[in-house]
């Protein structure tokens, strides 16, 4: 009998949408029909989440309690996990490739030196293979994971979410699991910024990037981008140069070192489309490219392209939200 | 204090990669020290300036031919290197047994460095098993780092710009992330120096790393294929916007 369980991020006590693509992910990859499907859940209460849990095909929902001033110490998450995983029997654990997971899933690993793979783009439980990319985007590695508990870090958004049909889904059993006694003295948490509301959206998670590069030309040009962002519940990204240049903080960086992302669609502006600025946006789903020079790499390598000063384009763009 | 810094030879990230075997690459490209490393090498460096007696050590596993990455970051100002010569590919729960044998048959570490994830393989794990192995506690992307004596504070950064700030006791892992710092290049007398210092050479089979039962191996690589074939969008910019709004709306459904 096979176990899967499923980490699951909330957001302010909500589901983060990015969730449901994982699950669909677990749940249309099981080997055996008799397969469980836990929802391990850390920061939330559950019987506002549970509906919606079961919507998409989670058969068991563990509660996760821990002690208060603990909640944010990535060691003591690892540890509750660790112990859930032994209770449950659980053979296989995905979580999301987001900030959290980076930090969760590899201590998860590391402490039961078990198999894991980040930033998974497709997952084949049967065979207990992971598909990442590798050499900066360049390449899809296909990786065997051989041991008692596999672990795989999802990459947000590969996956669309599909849910179940009413008449199939069944109520999840709901349990509990007492982490109050799991504490780190190695690793204290002085201050946490998880809470801190950011206005920028997170960009692994984000449906809609606009990206900024060489041609947005300054930093109070960024500011257009962010305000069409912010009609469209889009995130702001940036070229390396617009990064390097110090328009923008390197947080907001997508490509080879800076975030890996996969929107619905991207939308880059006056960026030229280098190598390394492709290894983090090459899985997105529509590339819409806008650029002032047709000859720039990435026009060559979009779904759409636009011969044009994007920050034009962009304007517009917000005005057709101001008016409608 | 020993200062240890885990560094990684990888493919140039601008380097063609072409596949053999359908498992592996050509690597008649040129290799580099991992970027992620030059930062956690720069930050090593400087503190071990802030204190007396204090050594920075590069280690890494690879063929003979990772000497040049060892070799960038003694230029870099690592005051000398351990390589691990094997041939083979490992994965990161062995290399991290590889590196924990190599830091403990020469000293005591106060600080483990590495870089939060390297290009090549992008498995973002390594610090978090060498830390497990040594029971040292690990932070990861980390932006900022302030050592004593005995506890080293750091800020991890999230994404959208957020921190978490831990404090870690002493030893600790680190896994160095690009906003760290900003590496100094070397020199060519700093070239010149780093020809002088040392780099202590094991060979993989000496030193009897106990296997796993857990493991992760390459069944296939693939290039990445780009399927996008562009269509041009045409107009003055109100028409433009008019048609990426289309575009948003009824084929990304995304508003």
């Amino acid at each position: 009998m096979e176990n899967i369980g499923i980490i699951i991020e909330t957001d302010n006590g909500k589901i983060k949408e990015t969730n449901f693509g994982m699950i669909t992910l677990a749940r249309d990859n099981k080997a055996e029909t008799e397969t469980e499907l836990f929802a391990f859940v850390m920061d939330a209460d559950v019987k506002v989440l549970k509906e919606d849990l079961e919507s998409f095909g989670i058969t068991k929902i563990v509660d996760i309690s821990l002690a208060k001033e603990q909640q944010n110490n990535p060691v003591v998450r690892a540890k509750a996990l660790i112990n859930v995983i032994k209770e449950f029997n659980i053979n296989t654990l995905f979580g999301l490739s987001t900030a959290m997971g980076k930090d969760l899933l590899p201590r998860i690993a590391a402490m039961l030196d078990a198999p894991l793979v980040m930033d998974c783009i497709n997952v084949d439980l049967e065979q207990n293979f992971a598909k990442t990319s590798q050499y900066s985007g360049k390449t899809i590695a296909t990786i065997k994971l051989s041991g008692d508990v596999l672990l795989f870090g999802i990459r947000p958004n590969t996956v669309a979410p599909v849910n179940i049909q009413i008449k199939t889904q069944t109520l999840a059993e709901m349990l509990k699991f007492d982490g109050e006694e799991f504490v780190s003295s190695s690793l204290r948490v002085v201050k946490s910024g998880e809470t801190d509301k950011n206005i920028n959206i997170n960009l692994a998670e984000a449906d809609v990037i606009i990206a900024g590069g060489r041609g947005i030309q300054n930093r109070e040009n960024f500011v257009i981008l962010s305000q069409c962002a912010e009609k469209l519940n889009a995130a702001v990204g940036a070229s390396r140069v617009a990064v390097d240049s110090g328009w923008v903080p390197y947080s907001m960086q997508v490509g080879q070192t800076g975030e890996k992302v996969s929107p619905k669609v991207y939308i880059a502006c006056g960026i030229s489309g280098s190598i390394q600025h492709f290894a983090g946006m090459k899985t997105s789903g529509i590339v819409i490219a806008i650029n002032i020079d047709e000859n720039a790499a990435i026009m060559s390598n979009c779904d759409y392209y636009v011969k044009a000063d994007a920050l034009n384009i962009i304007l517009e763009l917000t005005k057709l939200f101001n008016n409608g | 204090m020993q200062i240890y810094v885990c560094v990684k030879h990888v493919p140039d990230s601008a380097a063609n990669i072409t596949i053999l075997d359908k498992s592996r690459i050509d690597e008649n490209v040129t290799f580099l020290l991992n970027p992620y490393d030059e930062h956690a090498i720069t930050e090593a460096v400087r503190i071990r300036d802030t204190f007396q007696e204090s050594e920075v050590i590069a280690v890494c596993i690879g063929k003979d031919d990772a000497e040049k990455t060892i070799r960038s970051a003694l230029a870099m100002g690592a005051d000398r290197g351990l390589l691990v010569s094997s041939n083979d590919d490992h994965d990161s729960i062995e290399t991290a047994r590889v590196l924990k044998a190599a830091i403990e048959r020469t000293g005591e570490p106060a600080l483990i460095f590495t870089g939060k994830e390297s290009i090549d393989a992008e498995g973002m794990q390594t610090m978090f098993r060498l830390g497990a192995l040594f029971d040292f506690p690990v932070a990861t992307n980390v932006i900022k780092i302030d050592v004593d004596e005995t506890r080293a504070v750091i800020d991890s950064e999230l994404s959208g710009g957020n921190v978490n700030t831990y404090e870690l006791s002493l030893p600790c892992v680190v896994g160095a992330g690009r906003g760290l710092n900003t590496p100094k290049y070397p020199t060519f007398p700093d070239i010149v120096k780093s020809r002088k210092k040392t780099v202590k050479k094991f060979i993989f089979a000496d030193l009897n790393i106990e296997p796993s039962k857990a493991s992760m191996s390459i069944v296939e690589l693939e290039p990445l294929k780009q399927a996008r074939s562009p269509k041009e969008i045409t107009g003055d910019a109100s028409i433009v916007a008019q048609k990426i709004l289309t575009i948003l709306k009824e084929e990304a459904k995304v508003i």
